[in-house]
């Protein structure tokens, strides 16, 4: 099969898709809603899309990837540098190796295994916050934050499936829930 | 097109491929921690890839704050359309005590200014101010604070003052080529010496992430009610005295501290005026290191 430059370039921009949603989702989570109340909690919106590319794409996600966007988070939030890169990189590495377990399965255990990976990314981002800053935070906002990306992990699923159907399909382990 | 399917040789490359992936994540995870470690030990040292990455993403919040800050203030608008008659009630009420307490004010200036006239005292010099606009709120679970569209070309300085109309709101943490940082005074890192009430009692305003920051190192006996004016001291050098930070609100049950309500909303940051007295204060050090570019 013969293949134009055009054809190339446009798999190309279609192959770093997933990366860029990173990038989308990292900003969306600094923008300044005035609705969200006195608090300022927004959902954690980047590991939502760590999370569904490293389900249904992770050939596309490089590590790399994954872990520039924790840094760029961190900068961004004014968080200890690391932390969510850290538990990006761990929520990613989890996910993608228990892709199988996902496979076929209807979308509510995907969104069991999101609450699931969830708490386990806010616990760990809660401990190693404290940690770099040498004191306990108190729980509430991240708890709270927790249940906001727990309940707006269905929303950003539609529109990740949508940026999914335009890509060109990868192997096996390529599925669409 | 065409799927390729996994072939003979490609399954058996599979375990290779799964510790070779292993290894990558491992070694990301090895890095990570290794950078938190070492800015927990110095953690003035990311400051500048920090706030390259900030100014970087500058014009893009920017952009995108717009929209977004205009549709949270329609949805806001909404809200007030809905009580607008109660509303307009208690206006009524307020602008009328408003009027009264003018008046005292315009009669307290004119004395002021006559007091000043006969003791030659030297007022403060005048305050510098730098308007920007709020384009991220982030911070989110851990930290108060909000990033804003201007910063070193514009002339901020790290420790400089930031007011909302209404009064105080933190300080700049962190400067940019072209955006700041803002700690806000419900930051747990926040501490900022205030005077309190008729009596101005000293008292250190300390953050802990909650919406009303506590009243810290308050004297054993105080005279303190519900209800009294809080200000900054100046005490440190930090901030100039007098800025309007907010009122004593009386205590949850079961604490013993008193907490303070501060008069900027958090809700509606949008614009943020930052002022430079020319005071150092605290920040003087780590200053150097941007201003001296």
């Amino acid at each position: 099969m013969k293949r134009s430059a055009w054809q190339g370039l446009d798999t190309a921009a279609r192959t770093l898709t997933p990366g860029l949603v990173l990038v989308v989702l990292v900003f969306m989570g600094q923008l300044p809603y005035s609705l969200s109340g006195h608090n300022s909690i927004t959902p954690y919106f980047v590991l939502m899309g760590v999370f569904y590319w490293g389900l249904h794409r992770p050939d596309l996600l490089p590590a790399v990837v994954v872990f520039l966007v924790g840094l760029m988070q961190d900068a961004l939030e004014g968080e200890p540098f690391g932390v969510n890169a850290f538990v990006l990189i761990a929520v990613y590495w989890l996910v993608s190796s228990q892709q199988r377990h996902f496979k076929g399965r209807p979308f509510l255990v995907v969104w069991l295994g999101f609450a699931a990976a969830a708490l386990i990314a806010d616990l760990l981002r809660w401990l190693l916050v404290s940690f770099v800053l040498g004191t306990a935070l108190a729980p509430w906002s991240i708890m709270l934050e927790y249940v906001l990306t727990v309940t707006f992990y269905p929303v950003l699923t539609v529109a990740f499936a949508l940026a999914h159907k335009t890509l060109p399909r990868g192997g096996a382990s390529d599925f669409i829930d | 097109m065409l799927r390729p399917r996994p072939g003979r040789l490609m399954r058996a490359s599979m375990p290779f491929r799964n510790s070779a992936q292993r290894s990558t994540f491992a070694l990301f995870l090895l890095l990570a921690a290794g950078i938190m470690l070492i800015g927990k030990a110095d953690p003035t040292l990311y400051e500048r890839s920090r706030m390259a990455v900030t100014d970087f993403a500058t014009p893009i919040l920017d952009t995108v704050s717009h929209p977004v800050a205009a549709g949270g203030e329609f949805i806001i608008d909404l809200k007030l359309l809905y009580a607008a008659h109660e509303e307009n009630r208690a206006l009524r009420e307020e602008n009328e005590r408003l009027l009264r307490w003018r008046a005292v004010a315009e009669s307290l200036e004119s004395e002021n200014a006559r007091l000043r006239g006969m003791l030659n005292f030297a007022p403060d010099a005048p305050a510098r101010y730098i308007t920007g606009r709020v384009i991220g709120d982030s911070g989110g679970a851990f930290l108060r604070s909000v990033l804003v569209n201007i910063g070193h070309r514009d002339g901020v300085r790290k420790g400089a003052a930031a007011v909302e109309d209404s009064g105080l709101m933190g300080r700049v943490a962190e400067v940019g080529e072209r955006s700041s940082r803002i700690l806000l005074v419900s930051d747990l890192n926040s501490r900022i010496p205030v005077l309190v009430g008729e009596s101005r009692e000293r008292a250190i305003l300390a953050g802990d992430n909650s919406d009303r920051p506590k009243l810290a190192y308050l004297p054993a006996e105080i005279s303190i009610a519900p209800g009294d004016l809080v200000i900054t001291s100046g005490h440190g050098g930090a901030f100039p005295a007098g800025l309007p930070v907010g009122v004593v609100v009386r205590p949850d049950t079961d604490e013993a501290e008193l907490r303070v309500q501060p008069f900027y909303s958090a809700q509606r940051l949008e614009f943020v005026r930052l002022m430079d007295f020319g005071l150092t204060g605290v920040l003087q050090d780590r200053d150097l290191g941007l201003a001296g570019r």
